[in-house]
């Protein structure tokens, strides 16, 4: 009886101990997914944060035509791949990198002609007005985006050109594509980093952050500056675009109306003008709407109003964002 | 030859006279649905139908008046639907209105029409509240609603053996009802609803909803909304190695579902009000028709509706005259009312009591009707059956 007894009870534990290591590897695998998913987006966001950062720093203006912008390059990106298929292009490399290419030259341009038209004429005007131009700006090209590209009111398919593999590990679910994105995101952001630090081009766009005037005298050509820096940015948001489009398979022209919103939310956060908070920032964000979504009792549907609403309070505790513009290190 | 001129020339004024009031006179009729936005293309379907039954119409010398389509688009929102149909009722040369194919627009516009007096027929909202939550005599449904379509839904689900579902609704009151319903009729079932996430409408990213769902292993995922969300969940239910049945509802059965997913939309299942064109009563004249115009999109899903809605109108017009009031006593009394759709039958609150819904399921990009699919024969299977 007793024998048997002491057997049961310790078959009774060696279940529960399966039961419970069982419990905490599906904690696990679920978490990793959710951090996984959150490292997407926060890579994404932190790169429309670093745009806003950037125009922020050389001019302290708010550009914020900046999300249509990303849309624009992700469109730019579906027409170069719809012009290989084509011809014929079937093989997906030169496919990926038409489409990144065209994206963000095509938007490296577009922005430094929106920096040339829309915000430096407006250099001696308040920062309000060129708010509101680009605001303005911004809805043009996204209505011109739905009113000329084919079919462009629907959402569009956009192709996988990255490889699918995937692994899964009980519920987690590593993607090769998603894998190779974040490494090349990553690369971008610490190659942008390296550029501001340790070029020319960076002293230059460094140096008119920290004084105009100054940088001017030391015979810095201001307009040549604000513009490639224009540039540099655009064309980090069409690299968000093209990420954003192969990452769901699908863009439409309001996809970078709300990036665009949390981009420059996550600029603020961070602290406006500072490289390091535009990062942190974005993966901030995306971080506060995962716990929205997960934590929450209550509908995800608040997971956008939890993290918004989580931004003021972080906003309102300091004003100047986590990491404070150092005048210094703008940039 | 004086006598002969003056009597030609009179015979002449006479004939000049005489010509415009031959003429039949004109009545509006105004078209109301999504033409453009994420939900554009049963939009146009639906305007091309309507217009398809006025030209018809106008063709027909027995037709009393000459008729005009004033053609308003809605967007599928709610702000812009209340002002297009505030124009719509507003315009008194505008007798009666065919509205709606969004819920949200078409709930919100039922006051302003209730409001203006403007006798409306409603071709594809499918929120039961639009017909039930009032009594007004303006409006009116050719098409189900989506209690019936879940009932069945649920029915034709637990049949193949799915219990565990979650579920994914957008916030609107079309997500919201869909969410009400198929809760409702599948635990009734003996089915189990595991979760039930609200997402908002224009929502890009659901890898958290959707992980969450991972973590509660559901046999089905089902969606209350539209398309466009639906494209999304589908393909990033893919991204995270959900292997679960994806199903939706009247909302996502469009070409621009198949066309967003590829082949991923293998296998989705869906319902809806109503039957494919081809297979109602009158679908074979509608297709044969809605072709020889040469519209530039297809008639969708709801094509049909907007056209029997269309000819119900002016078939009453021709009957009663081209009043408002009087429309909406006629239309209060339509009764087996012979229609492409089937006989029509208004209940009290407007609502067309005879709706067949059908099940779909994708098979090799196209909608294929549940029963005619190599689904149901067993040929191919639903996922984890």
């Amino acid at each position: 009886m007793g024998r048997l007894g002491g057997q049961r009870v310790r078959q009774r534990q060696a279940q529960a101990e399966r039961a419970l290591s069982a419990g905490a590897g599906r904690a696990v695998d679920l978490l990793a997914q959710y951090v996984m998913n959150g490292v997407m987006l926060g890579l994404m966001y932190a790169l429309v944060a670093l745009g806003f950062t950037l125009f922020f720093g050389v001019l302290d203006v708010v550009q914020f035509a900046h999300g249509d912008v990303l849309t624009a390059g992700a469109f730019a990106g579906l027409t170069a791949y719809a012009a290989l298929v084509h011809a014929g292009v079937q093989s997906a490399v030169p496919q990926l990198l038409a489409v990144v290419l065209t994206a963000t030259l095509s938007m490296a341009l577009l922005g430094a002609l929106l920096g040339r038209l829309l915000v430096l004429p407006l250099r001696g005007a308040p920062p309000l007005n060129v708010l509101l131009a680009t605001l303005m700006g911004g809805t043009a090209l996204r209505e011109c985006i739905r009113l000329f590209y084919p079919g462009g009111s629907q959402p569009q398919r956009f192709p996988a050109l990255l490889p699918t593999a995937s692994w899964s590990v009980r519920r987690f679910t590593l993607r090769l594509d998603n894998l190779l994105m974040i490494v090349a995101g990553v690369l971008l952001v610490v190659g942008l980093s390296l550029v501001l630090r340790r070029t020319r081009l960076g002293l230059a766009i460094r140096a008119v952050a920290q004084d105009e005037e100054t940088a001017r005298t030391m015979g810095i050509d201001f307009r040549r500056v604000v513009l490639l820096t224009f540039a540099i940015g655009s064309a980090l948001a069409a690299f968000a675009g093209v990420m954003n489009g192969l990452y769901y398979n699908e863009i439409n022209f309001g996809s970078g109306l709300l990036l665009g919103v949390i981009g420059f939310s996550a600029a603020v956060l961070g602290g406006l003008g500072s490289f390091e908070g535009a990062v942190l920032g974005g993966f901030l964000f995306a971080g506060l709407q995962t716990l929205g979504a997960v934590a929450l009792p209550f509908a995800s549907a608040y997971k956008d109003v939890f993290a918004f609403t989580v931004v003021i309070l972080l906003m309102t505790w300091k004003p100047t964002g986590l990491i404070g513009e150092r005048l210094g290190e703008r940039v | 030859m004086h006598w002969t001129l003056a009597v030609r020339r009179i015979a002449l004024l006479v004939l000049l006279v005489a010509l415009p009031a031959a003429a039949k006179d004109t009545v509006k009729l105004a078209f109301i649905g999504p033409l453009t936005g994420g939900n554009s293309a049963i939009g146009l379907g639906g305007r091309n139908s309507a217009d398809l039954a006025v030209t018809l119409k106008n063709a027909d010398p027995k037709s009393r008046y000459q008729y005009e389509l004033v053609v308003l688009d809605d967007e599928c929102k709610p702000d812009t639907g209340v002002q297009v149909a505030t124009k719509a009722g507003a315009d008194r040369s505008i007798v009666a209105g065919v509205t709606h194919y969004c819920s949200v627009v078409a709930i919100a516009t039922v006051e302003t029409f209730h409001r203006l007096g403007l006798p409306t027929i409603v071709w594809g909202a499918v929120l039961p509240d639009i017909t039930y939550a009032n009594k007004y005599p303006e409006i009116h449904r050719v098409n189900g609603t989506m209690i019936n379509q879940n009932e069945t839904a649920a029915k034709l689900m637990l049949k193949q053996g799915f219990r565990r579902w979650v579920i994914i609704h957008d916030t609107t009151d079309y997500g919201k009802g869909h969410d009400k319903y198929f809760t409702q009729y599948a635990t009734a079932g003996g089915g189990k609803i595991l979760g039930d996430f609200g997402v908002t409408a224009d929502q890009q990213d659901f890898t958290a909803e959707l992980t969450q769902a991972k973590g509660l292993n559901p046999e089905v995922i089902f969606f209350g909304g539209l398309t466009p969300l639906g494209v999304r969940i589908r393909a990033q239910m893919d991204k995270l190695g959900i292997n679960a049945q994806f199903q939706g509802t009247s909302g996502i059965v469009s070409d621009d579902f198949i066309k967003g997913l590829g082949p991923l939309a293998e296998g989705v299942v869906a319902f809806r009000e109503g039957a494919p064109a081809e297979k109602l009563p009158g679908g074979k004249f509608f297709l044969e028709k809605y072709a020889e115009q040469k519209y530039p999109n297809p008639p969708e899903a709801y094509g049909p509706f907007a056209y029997a809605a269309a000819k119900l109108l002016m078939d009453t017009i021709d009957k009663v005259g081209p009043d408002r009031k009087t429309v909406i006593t006629a239309l209060a009394g339509v009764k087996n009312v012979d229609s492409i759709v089937g006989p029509i039958t208004f209940d009290d609150h407007g609502q067309n009591t005879v709706a067949a819904i059908t099940a779909l399921v994708v098979q090799d990009g196209k909608w294929v009707v549940w029963e005619d699919s190599e689904y149901a024969s067993g040929k191919r299977k639903l996922k984890g059956r």
